[in-house]
Order: C-alpha cells, then sequence, then structure tokens
C-alpha cells in the first residue's frame, strides 16, 4: 500500500505535536522515523492509525483520503513499545482477536494463528498469558498479532527499546526478514539511528515535529543537509568543529584554526572557500593516528579513553579547546595525557553554516 | 499474588522485644471489640445477661435457650431479609453498572462539560444526604404518579429506595471507577482498535477485564453500603412499617415498652450472618484488591 502524508499537523491547544509534515512511504517500502525524544514521532504514528484525529492535513492510503475512516477499517497492525498484548487472554487468543473481531470460521482462526505463532517461534506457548512470558517473547507475540491479519500497512513504535541488546540485534534481523518476505509496507518509529540505518530503505528525520530530511540511509551519512542531521546520523557521532576558514593557496585549498591546517579535496573546498568562519564536520571513522610527521598532521593531547570492545573511543584536545573523537585499535594503548599527532582524511568532510545551519556543500 | 520476602533477623532480641510490644499493643486495643462480639453471641442464646455471664430468670448462671431466634420461623423477617438483599443487590448492580460506563467515559473521552461535571460528583459526594431527604421525597412522589414505574421505584416501595440508595452512592463509584481506568494503559486500548473492535468491545472485552479487582471491590462495599443501610430505607418506606433488617432491628427496640435486648442481638447477628460468611471465604480476593489487583492477568 502507498501512504501519503500530506501537510499534516497536529496541535493540543498550543502545544505543537506535528508540524507540517509531507512525505510518501511507496509500496513495500520500509521507512524509519526517527528523531529525538518527544519531536512527534509517535503522534504522526497514530495519525496514520486512526487514532489520533489530524488538526489539519490529510492522509492518503492509495490515493484515498483517509482522514475519517474509522481505526478498524484502515487495515493496518501495529506494534507497541509497550507490546499493549492482553493480559487476561492467553497467547492464543490474543494473536486470533483481530480475526474474531473479522468473524472468521474457528477453524480458519486455529490455522492463521498457528502459522504466524510458527513463524515467530511462538507456537508451543499458545496456552500461555502474557505474563508468564519474557519480553523477547511478548515482543514476538504482539508482532504476530499484527501481522495475523495479513495488514495492508506496519506501523512499529519504537517496537525493541525494552530489549536487552542482544535480543535487540536479533529482532532486529528478524524484523526486517519478515517485511522483506511477506513486502509488507511498513513505518518504524524509532530513536535509535542505528535501528533506522540498518532496517530502514529511507529515513524520515524529524525534529521539533518538522521533517528534517526524508532520504536513504546513505544519503543522510554522506551528504547530511543540516547540522542536525549530520550530528544525529553516524555512531560516533561527527566531530563538528566550529571557527574553522577555508582559503586557497597555490591552487591548494586548506582548512585551518588555531588547532590544524589540513588540505581539503578542491571539490569541497572550491564551494565554501573564503566564506570567513564556518563549521567543519568530520566523523571519527576520518580520523587516524598519524604514522609519521609530515607536516599535514593535527596534534593534540589524549583527554578520554573509552574502552568499546574492539576498539577505544578517543577523545582528544586540541589547541583551543577545541576536541575530537575518534576510533583506535586497543593495542596502541593510547593514555590520557599522551601527545598525538592524528591525520584527518578530509576527503569525506563537511561544512555548515554556523547562521542557518544549512550544508554548505549541499544545501 | 503476595510474595512474602524474607528478612534476616540481625538484632534477635531487640527486634523480638518490640515485635511482642507491638502485638501486646493490637490485642490490648482490641479487646474491646471482641468482648462486644462475645457478648452478642452470648447475649443471644441466653435468657438475660449479666456483663459477660448468662443468666437464668432467677439470676443462677445458666439459663440457655433458643427463645432469642424465635424470630427466624415468622416469615416476616424473610419478607424483611428479601427486601434487604434486594435493596444490596440492586445496588451493587445499579453502581457498578452506572459508574463503570461513566467512569470509563470521563477516563477516556474528551467531551464538554468533562471538568465541571467532576468536580460536581466530588462535591455531590461529600454532600450530606439528610439535607436531601425532602427533595428526594418529592421526587419519588412524583415517580410513584408513572403508571407502571410508579409501583416499581415510587414512594414506600423497595425500587424506590433500592433507586435513591443507587443515585446517593453513584459520585463514589464513577470516581474510583475513574481512577482504575486511568490507571489502565492507553496502548492497551488502541492496540483493540487497531484490531478491529468497535469502542464498546474494547471497553466490554478488553478493558472492563483488567480492572476486575476494582470492580469487585466497588461492589462489596457497594453491597455493604445496601445491606445496612437505614436511613434512606426509614425515611420513605414509613406505609410499611418493616423495610429492611436495620430498620426491623429499630422497630424492634421502639415497638414493645420493655426492649428484648437479647433478642434484638440475635436479629443483628443475623443480619450479620451473610457478611461473615462472605469475607471468611473471600478475605484472600479482599487483599489482593488492597495489593493493587492482578499483574499481568496471571
Ligand atoms: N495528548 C497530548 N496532549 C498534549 N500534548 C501531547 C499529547 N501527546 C503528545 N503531546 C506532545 O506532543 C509532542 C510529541 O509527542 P510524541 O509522543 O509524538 O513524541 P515522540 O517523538 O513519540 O517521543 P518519544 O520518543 O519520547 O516517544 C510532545 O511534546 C508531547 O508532549
Ligand atoms: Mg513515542
Amino acid at each position: 500500500m502507498r501512504v501519503e502524508l500530506r501537510n499534516l499537523s497536529k496541535r493540543w491547544g498550543n502545544v505543537v505535536g506535528v508540524d507540517n509534515i509531507s512525505l510518501e512511504v511507496k509500496d513495500g517500502e520500509f521507512v524509519a522515523f526517527l528523531g529525538p525524544s518527544g519531536c512527534g514521532k509517535t503522534t504522526t504514528l497514530l495519525m496514520i492509525a486512526g487514532i489520533y484525529k489530524p488538526t489539519s492535513g490529510e492522509i492518503l492510503f492509495d490515493g484515498r483520503v483517509v482522514n475519517h475512516v474509522p481505526p478498524k477499517d484502515r487495515n493496518i497492525g501495529m506494534v507497541f513499545q509497550s507490546y499493549a498484548l492482553y493480559p487476561h487472554m492467553t497467547v492464543f487468543d490474543n494473536i486470533a482477536y483481530p480475526l474474531k473481531l473479522q468473524k472468521l470460521p474457528k477453524e480458519e482462526i486455529r490455522e492463521r494463528v498457528q502459522r504466524v505463532a510458527d513463524m515467530m517461534g511462538i507456537g508451543h506457548l499458545l496456552d500461555r498469558k502474557p505474563g508468564q512470558l519474557s519480553g523477547g517473547q511478548q515482543q514476538r507475540v504482539a508482532l504476530g498479532r499484527a501481522l495475523v491479519k495479513n495488514p495492508k500497512l506496519l506501523l512499529f513504535d519504537e517496537p525493541l527499546s525494552n530489549l536487552d541488546a542482544r535480543l535487540r540485534l536479533t529482532m532486529r534481523g528478524e524484523i526486517k526478514r519478515r517485511q522483506m518476505e511477506l513486502g509488507i509496507t511498513s513505518i518504524y518509529v524509532t530513536h535509535d539511528q542505528v535501528e533506522a540505518m540498518t532496517m530502514a530503505d529511507r529515513i524520515a528525520v524529524i525534529k521539533d515535529g518538522k521533517l528534517q530530511a526524508y532520504d536513504t540511509p546513505e544519503e543522510l551519512y554522506e551528504r547530511p543537509r543540516t547540522l542536525f542531521i549530520a550530528s544525529f546520523i553516524g555512531n560516533p557521532p561527527m566531530n563538528l568543529i566550529r571557527g574553522v576558514e577555508v582559503v586557497r593557496e597555490n591552487g591548494t585549498y586548506w582548512t585551518q584554526c588555531p588547532a590544524f591546517r589540513v588540505p581539503v579535496p578542491p571539490e569541497r573546498g572550491e564551494k565554501v572557500a573564503g566564506q570567513g568562519e564556518i563549521i567543519m564536520g568530520i566523523r571519527p571513522e576520518d580520523i587516524t593516528l598519524a604514522a609519521e610527521e609530515d607536516g599535514q598532521g593535527v596534534v593534540g593531547e589524549v583527554y578520554v579513553v573509552e574502552p568499546l570492545g574492539r576498539d577505544d573511543l578517543i577523545s582528544v584536545q586540541l589547541l583551543g579547546d577545541v576536541y575530537v573523537h575518534f576510533l583506535a585499535d586497543p593495542h596502541l594503548k593510547l593514555r590520557p595525557g599522551m601527545k598525538i599527532t592524528m591525520h584527518f582524511d578530509t576527503s569525506k568532510v563537511q561544512f555548515f553554516d554556523p547562521e542557518s545551519e544549512r550544508s554548505l556543500l549541499w544545501g | 499474588m503476595a510474595v512474602w520476602v524474607e528478612t534476616e533477623q540481625v538484632d534477635g532480641i531487640g527486634q523480638r522485644l518490640r515485635n511482642a510490644v507491638a502485638y501486646i499493643l493490637l490485642a490490648v486495643s482490641i479487646i474491646p471489640i471482641l468482648v462486644g462480639y462475645a457478648w452478642l453471641l452470648i447475649a443471644t442464646f441466653s435468657y438475660r445477661t449479666e456483663g459477660l455471664l448468662p443468666k437464668d430468670p432467677q439470676g443462677n448462671i445458666g439459663g440457655w435457650t433458643l427463645a432469642n431466634w424465635q424470630f427466624v420461623t415468622d416469615p416476616l423477617i424473610w419478607r424483611v431479609t428479601f427486601n434487604s438483599l434486594v435493596i444490596a443487590l440492586g445496588m451493587v448492580v445499579g453502581v457498578g453498572f452506572a459508574s463503570s460506563l461513566a467512569g470509563y467515559a470521563l477516563s477516556r473521552m474528551n467531551f464538554a462539560g468533562r471538568k465541571g461535571f467532576l468536580s460536581m460528583t466530588l462535591v455531590l459526594h461529600a454532600f450530606p444526604s439528610v439535607t436531601l431527604l425532602i427533595s428526594i421525597f418529592f421526587v419519588l412522589q412524583a415517580i410513584s404518579a408513572l403508571p407502571g414505574v410508579g409501583k416499581v421505584f415510587g414512594y414506600n416501595t423497595v425500587g424506590g429506595v433500592a433507586l435513591v440508595m443507587v443515585s446517593l452512592d453513584l459520585p463514589l463509584g464513577i470516581w474510583l471507577m475513574k481512577g482504575f481506568f486511568d490507571n489502565i494503559s492507553w496502548d492497551m486500548e488502541r492496540a483493540a482498535l487497531i484490531d478491529g473492535a468497535s469502542r464498546f468491545r474494547v471497553w466490554w472485552e478488553i478493558i472492563m477485564p483488567q480492572i476486575r479487582p476494582g470492580l469487585a471491590a466497588l461492589a462489596i462495599f457497594t453491597f455493604l453500603t445496601g445491606w445496612s443501610a437505614y436511613l434512606i430505607p426509614a425515611t420513605f418506606t414509613i406505609g410499611t412499617k418493616v423495610s429492611n433488617l436495620p430498620v426491623y432491628i429499630n422497630y424492634l427496640m421502639g415497638e414493645t415498652s420493655l426492649t428484648n435486648w437479647n433478642q434484638v442481638a440475635a436479629v443483628g447477628l443475623f443480619q450479620m450472618i451473610p457478611i461473615l460468611v462472605f469475607f471468611f471465604f473471600t478475605q484472600e480476593k479482599l487483599l489482593n484488591i488492597y495489593s493493587g489487583g492482578t499483574k499481568g492477568g496471571v
């Protein structure tokens, strides 16, 4: 099913939950709504589900306005963060509930519930009550209940945030696989950018109820259009260094500030040269420990070392109270206080206008 | 389900001493109540009592008799008991039904006058019912004038008494039920709406089962209120002389110049029997209600 939002807004008095969002979800597409807490993700989802009435704007399913269609006639399945299972019913009755409401014959209900339960790996738990299940099992029941009626659209509201890290990884893969197998159009709300990046075909980045960007994960990662997107997408987040100037000298572009002076590729440099003090963004993975002193290294002092297992996350203090993060091999045994020289790979460097916070490269 | 946490006793003697003091204080404070019940029990089976001692007409200890329980053979007592039961059960059904619907609406829906209605209910609950007696009298008179309905819910009928008691009890019931509904997550309700249920089915199949413990508590308290009601039945069933058990007891005390206290005690005990039996069988459930009801539907 194709979903389209047109200038969708939701207000309560003067509280703005969702502010004029327009976007389109293609048939079979997996779209993530990504944004910080309180930005209006759930509100948008509940409007699509028909629980909230939009203050203004339109919601279209397959080109038909559904603003006034009640939830039960929208043919959607939804998975809630709290699972929202019915605690007084068995797992079987929970999954069967949507089918019972459709007044299907008992035999068909039993068959379809069993099939979905087996697919979710909970076929042996059908007689239990939700209170007797683990969090992961409850999550599977909730997913089964959403899938059993063969919905045209699946809505997920942070379905994995109550699970432990390992289970989250497993379920992430599982949800993605089911969605691809069944080809159901899906909208997945999360504030975890890793989840959005790994699962979604396209990501809608939302902030303060406004749509900031709507693009593929690669685009958002490689060509962030605003400072917010740049800082929100990527883990660990992009280093943002204020007060940087780009100058051209003898045909080479240099980005310079009190702490360092490094060359930039001309296709990026020419767009921002001579614009005064701007913000430079460089991802932690584009910073490495310099092998030898070549005059283009960036010198700093190790400030904090956070072991992440495979890597150490190193925080370095540069001249003028500038801090940057990068990932280093734990075997290098970097320790706070050590003086180091780094190499900045500027082939993917970003530049932003400090006033408008928009990208100077892609804006 | 109650979970007992065993706490290790660290300072054995001091703790035990403190426990002992607590038990003694509790025991002492409960003595007057126990003595009262003991007297009630002894009095109903004896000719007369001096203190807690049963006495026969000559003043000797003894004088056990079943004479005080003679009233159970009188058909009147059964009619009165039936009336008590009708009032109490009528209240349970009426208050339970009306306040679960009203409480749900107040908890979940947005409509004009919702805030005002809520505060009005609270004010009404605080209103002493004595001051309303005269106006209720006129209302019941008006109902009596209606054809059909008047015979069941009018002045001087058990139905009328039940109706008045229900309306006086509704404010509390509505507030209690609204509180129970407020504690149910919205997500469960939204899930059911998306699953395809109508608003009414959501209320009946999804939400009501969650608040069963709360509803049971309300039913129990409403039943007790109705079972022991005196003021309203006594006021609005003047013509019948006997309406329910408490009124009947009062009638026994006032009718004859020399009140037979032992008989009054026997009727009092008779009135208590269903309550005692009920509490004996449901005390575990009742405790459950206070500890927050069923969690996770186990
Ligand atoms: N019923 C309501 N009445 C008034 N304001 C509301 C209501 N529901 C949500 N809001 C407000 O709307 C904004 C968006 O809320 P929403 O629940 O959509 O956030 P969210 O993006 O889902 O956040 P989270 O990640 O924490 O779940 C918040 O500022 C919230 O306070
Ligand atoms: Mg939310």
